[in-house]
């Protein structure tokens, strides 16, 4: 069996949610949603504009460049955000590549 | 199909709608795991809910704003409708996890189930030493069982987690534990010491660990975490009675979780059977979303305003919910104290004689069976 190995997310990583992730509106809390194995998330706005742009076609330079032109910050500040909530999330096996 | 009336209020501003609901399945389980943590009254499976009632709970758990489905039991995959309950839950919307011990599962049913839409499966080890899982387990082969169910699991594209229940008889081998789970590609592990509800009482003697095997074992996870960041995610969870501050069961008194029992009472939690003095809504008779919101058993110890003191003043109120009502009415005789695993409990001396207690002379097993603990 190949060794398990973690994925380091970098600018041209391209991550997607896998299909035992459910990534939804939930019209009860009228909020978004992620369910995965054992865990619940409730994604804060900027997170949910996140992740609507993780969908196996974005790298995480794409999406930050589609960020910037939303927002009026620095590149690099909307860069490290960005790639530590993804780093995180693929850590947990909530985003895969 | 057998409806509940159903009187809808609206829901109190206050109250958040559940999260997840454990539904155990049924009692009735191959495996006699002396730490099992159903009650020590059986539910026998003729008083079992009928295949229509489970999915009129789901179908209603859906609608009350539940995410979340644990398929849990006894074993749940011995209900001979577990697929078309998994496959209901799905249908409405809901994430579908089987918590199982994996005996039961063959390549048919694992087909089946992945088909009807099964998310994600938790399956439990008793022990990496195969002779002394299955004595653990009680049952000859399980260790071997086990581990073709998780090959079933990942070969059927399906996320696992392994769930250990560590104790006195196995913390050992927590290292292959681990190996086991990245070697079963497993992305989660948890890694629960056993915590003295349930079977575990009577077997306190038989599995409770020393403190310096438990800091040991939380060295080894803490070096495991680091080591396979990105690989494997593991959960931790210590015993009570070596705490210094409790845990949020349930994460608070009905706040997040609804428990449905085989015969359908609804539960805060699968241990609060055993609180006397309550009236626990059956579903057969009440609606969901009036277990949730109108119903005094849920109602009373929910939030802040039933705590005693320290409770009541202290900064963590909302973090712990002071502790586990099960625990308080287990040590005290009055499920509205504070937990004794609170170091600032003024009961606190009573977990502190029943640790003792449980470092005594070891005793053999009790297995769980139908039927109780026989008197010692
Ligand atoms: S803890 Fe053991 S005996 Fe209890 S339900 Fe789980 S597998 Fe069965
Ligand atoms: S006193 Fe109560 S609220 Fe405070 S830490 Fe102890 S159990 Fe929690």
């Amino acid at each position: 069996m190949a060794e398990a190995r973690r994925l380091i997310v970098e600018g041209a990583t391209v991550l997607r949610i896998p299909p035992h992730v459910k990534f939804r509106y939930d019209e009860t809390r009228r909020r978004w949603v992620v369910l995965a194995p054992e865990r619940l998330l409730l994604p804060d706005d900027l997170s949910v504009e996140i992740l609507q742009l993780v969908d196996g076609k974005h790298s995480l330079d794409d999406i930050v460049d589609a960020l910037m032109a939303k927002f009026s910050a620095q590149r690099e500040e909307i860069l490290t955000d960005v790639r530590a909530l993804l780093q995180d999330l693929a850590d947990k096996g909530t985003l895969t590549a | 199909m057998s409806d509940a009336p159903t009187v809808t209020r609206p829901a109190p501003a206050e109250i958040a709608p559940p999260l997840a609901l454990l539904a155990e399945l049924t009692h009735r389980c191959p495996l006699r795991c002396p730490y099992c943590s159903n009650p020590l009254e059986l539910d026998r499976a003729s008083r079992e809910l009928s295949t229509e009632e489970w999915k009129r709970v789901f179908s209603e758990a859906a609608a009350l704003g539940v995410l979340q489905v644990h398929f849990s039991g006894g074993e749940p995959t011995a209900r001979r409708d577990i697929v078309e309950l998994v496959a209901h839950a799905a249908k409405v919307g809901l994430y579908t996890n089987l918590i199982t011990s994996g005996v039961l599962l063959d390549k048919n049913n694992m087909a089946a189930l992945t088909a009807a839409g099964l998310d994600h499966v938790q399956l439990s080890f008793q022990d990496t030493d195969a002779a002394n899982a299955d004595r653990i387990a009680g049952l000859d082969k399980a260790h071997w069982k086990k581990l073709a169910a998780a090959k079933l699991i990942r070969d059927a594209g399906l996320p696992l987690t392994l769930n250990a229940v560590m104790h006195r008889q196995n913390l050992d081998r927590l290292p292959e534990m681990i190996e086991l789970a990245v070697a079963l590609g497993a992305q989660r592990l948890e890694v629960a010491h056993v915590q003295y509800y349930g079977w575990a009482l009577p077997n306190r003697r038989a599995l409770f660990p020393t403190y310096e095997a438990l800091e040991r074992a939380t060295e080894i996870v803490e070096a495991a975490r680091a080591r396979l960041k990105g690989v494997l995610t593991i959960d931790y969870v210590v015993p009570d009675y070596y705490a210094r501050r409790p845990k949020a069961c349930m994460g608070g008194w009905a706040r997040q979780f609804i428990n449905i029992s085989p015969a359908g009472k609804a539960l805060p939690c699968h241990a609060a059977e055993t609180l006397p003095g309550f009236d626990w809504p059956s579903i057969k008779t009440t609606s969901l979303r009036d277990v949730w919101y109108g119903s005094e058993a849920f109602n009373r110890y929910r939030g802040t305003a039933w705590m005693p003191e320290p409770c009541r003043s202290c900064d963590r109120r909302e973090i712990d919910w002071g502790g586990c009502r099960c625990q308080a009415f287990e040590f005290t005789g009055d499920a509205s104290r504070t937990d004794p695993a609170c170091a600032l409990a003024p009961d606190r001396p009573i977990l502190d004689a029943a640790r003792a207690d449980a470092l005594g002379p070891a005793t053999e097993f009790v297995y769980r069976q139908i039927g109780g603990a026989p008197a010692r």
